[in-house]
């Protein structure tokens, strides 16, 4: 079955169709990424996966049910920006995930559930290579750091899926080529389904074993707004999670 | 090549020596005056010298009043900060609770902020008659008067600071699982308690000028009855000096406000970088 199902999504905002005849199925543990023009609705698609937004039309599936009205932890997140707490240290933000599982009044836990929280999160920081920085605050970080720390916090609650939007967008060459391998690393490892927005192309071919390609098929000069998005490519690439390295 | 004004900055003894300039000219302004109304007539009132300075600030502070047998200077203080403190209190609780309710809950922001954005444009001290009316002369009413003064505020400020948090952070919370109330005792509570200080740092001001406007209106000790007592005899004498012991507790309440800030939030200073 698949893990992703959407059908004949439309998606419009006041005076605007941002995405029209959307048809997408995605088996478990694809990484999919999304290129096209600035403004075609790439993250409109995410915010829909995230159920941050409501389709005008049209529905979508996570493992063959409606996708929950809100977002909760079967769906996590990396945004381009803001995807760490501030006011938590490395370790704080990566237990917190579990912490809200564990502890329903206080979100907070003590004594040995803490200690084998600790445990838990210790091993995706060493897998993100933040042992070392373990108990800085964000702002004490780098930016690669930073988004090293957002991909920890949100496998903790091992989603089924995983939402990037433009994650590595502001980082340096160096830095994203490192941010590469252990994207892959942990994706083979978790058999996670990866979506991710990117406007670098080799990224996105290096990285996919799916790359959708979104842009407008109809225009209208007169009315800029009048026609969406759709997927118009949709390449498989011969690639199988297990011989992802390259 | 000599620098633009804007790049030139004084160093650290230039600082303090700046910062120290407009009290040493206030200060000798003062005596100066002083000595020069004095000189006319020995019996002056209005400005006076170190000498009456001394026996006033001896006279309240340091001797018991023959009347009551307290020290009038502590008692006052006691009382005002006693009131000041209560309001404070109250007004933070109900501040806290209320912004972050309609910061975060739409439902609570759709019933209450209209309500409160009017609430805060009611002038505090047109209902102060209506407060002595039904809290009666004593304590209550003036605890009343500063609540009823700044906590519009803290509400609207603390909820606007609420939504000034990045919408990420809320919506990473819930990919985390969090509920409603585990965002607010996790993420929001905490994010915005520096801001809470900062914004009572700001109150401040208003609390003091309510509390002492309720004192001078009704009632029998605290720092602003004493003041509106001591004109009635034109005493300058006591007046000045407890203008000044207001000045320094209020200032004093601020830096350590800001003392908290630094001192429980290590991650605020590093923000924004
Ligand atoms: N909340 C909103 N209300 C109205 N229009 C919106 C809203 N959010 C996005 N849009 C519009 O939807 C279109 C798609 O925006 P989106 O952010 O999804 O683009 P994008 O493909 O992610 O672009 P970029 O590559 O620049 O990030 C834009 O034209 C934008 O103006
Ligand atoms: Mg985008």
């Amino acid at each position: 079955m698949s893990r992703i199902s959407v059908r004949n999504l439309w998606m419009e905002y006041p005076g605007q169709i941002v995405l029209e005849r959307i048809n997408l199925e995605v088996a478990p543990g694809e990484f999919c990424v999304l290129i096209g023009p600035s403004g075609c609705g790439k993250t409109t698609f995410l915010r829909l996966l995230l159920s941050m937004e409501v389709p005008t039309r049209g529905e979508i599936l996570l493992d063959g049910e409606r996708l929950p009205a809100e977002p909760g932890p079967d769906r996590g997140v990396v945004f381009q920006r803001y995807s760490v707490f501030p006011h938590l240290t490395v370790i704080q933000n990566v237990i917190l995930g579990l912490e809200f599982a564990g502890s329903r009044m206080l979100g907070k836990l003590y004594g040995a559930a803490r200690r084998r929280a600790i445990e838990d999160a210790d091993q995706v920081i060493e897998a993100v290579g933040l042992n070392a920085s373990r108990d800085k605050y964000p702002a004490q970080l780098s930016g690669g750091m930073q988004q090293r720390l957002a991909i920890a916090q949100a496998l903790i609650r091992k989603p089924k899926l995983l939402l990037l939007d433009e994650p590595f967008g502001a980082l340096d060459p160096g830095t994203k080529h490192q941010m590469h391998d252990l994207i892959i690393r942990l994706w083979q490892e978790q058999q996670i389904t990866i979506f991710m927005v990117t406007h670098d192309l080799k990224e996105g071919f290096t990285l996919a074993t799916r790359v959708l390609t979104f842009d407008k098929v109809r225009t209208d000069p007169d009315a800029p707004g009048a026609y969406g998005a759709t997927i118009t490519f949709d390449l498989p690439l011969e690639r199988r999670p297990s011989d992802g390295s390259r | 090549m000599s620098r633009r004004l804007i790049n030139r900055r004084p160093d650290r003894g230039g600082r303090i020596a700046w910062g120290a300039f407009p009290f040493i000219v206030a200060i000798v302004a003062y005596f100066v005056f002083s000595a020069l109304r004095l000189a006319d007539n020995p019996n002056d009132k209005l400005l006076p010298g170190l000498a009456s300075f001394g026996a006033a600030i001896h006279r309240m502070a340091f001797a018991q009043d023959v009347r009551t047998g307290e020290i009038l200077l502590w008692m006052d203080t006691l009382a005002s900060l006693r009131r000041l403190a209560m309001g404070l209190a109250v007004a933070t609780v109900l501040g806290l609770i209320f912004g972050i309710a309609t910061g975060v809950i739409p439902y609570v922001q759709a019933g209450l902020s209209p309500f409160i954005a009017v609430l805060s444009m009611v002038p505090p001290m047109a209902i102060l008659p209506i407060l002595f009316i039904v809290f009666g002369l004593d304590e209550l009413s003036k605890v009343v008067l500063i609540v009823v003064g700044i906590t519009p505020f803290l509400i609207r400020d603390l909820a606007m600071r609420v939504g000034d948090m990045p919408g990420e952070l809320l919506i990473k919370a819930q990919t985390l699982g969090a509920s409603t109330w585990q965002i607010i005792l996790r993420v929001v509570l905490p994010q915005i308690t520096p801001r809470l200080a900062d914004a009572i740092r700001l109150s401040l001001g208003p609390a003091w000028l309510f509390l002492i406007s309720a004192e001078a209106i009704a009632a029998t000790d605290g720092l602003g009855y004493r003041i509106f007592l001591m004109r009635r005899y034109l005493a300058m004498d006591v007046i000045l000096p407890y203008v000044a012991w207001i000045t320094l507790l209020a200032f004093l309440m601020d830096w350590v406000l800001r003392l908290f800030n630094r001192r429980f939030f290590p991650w605020l200073k590093n923000e924004g970088s």
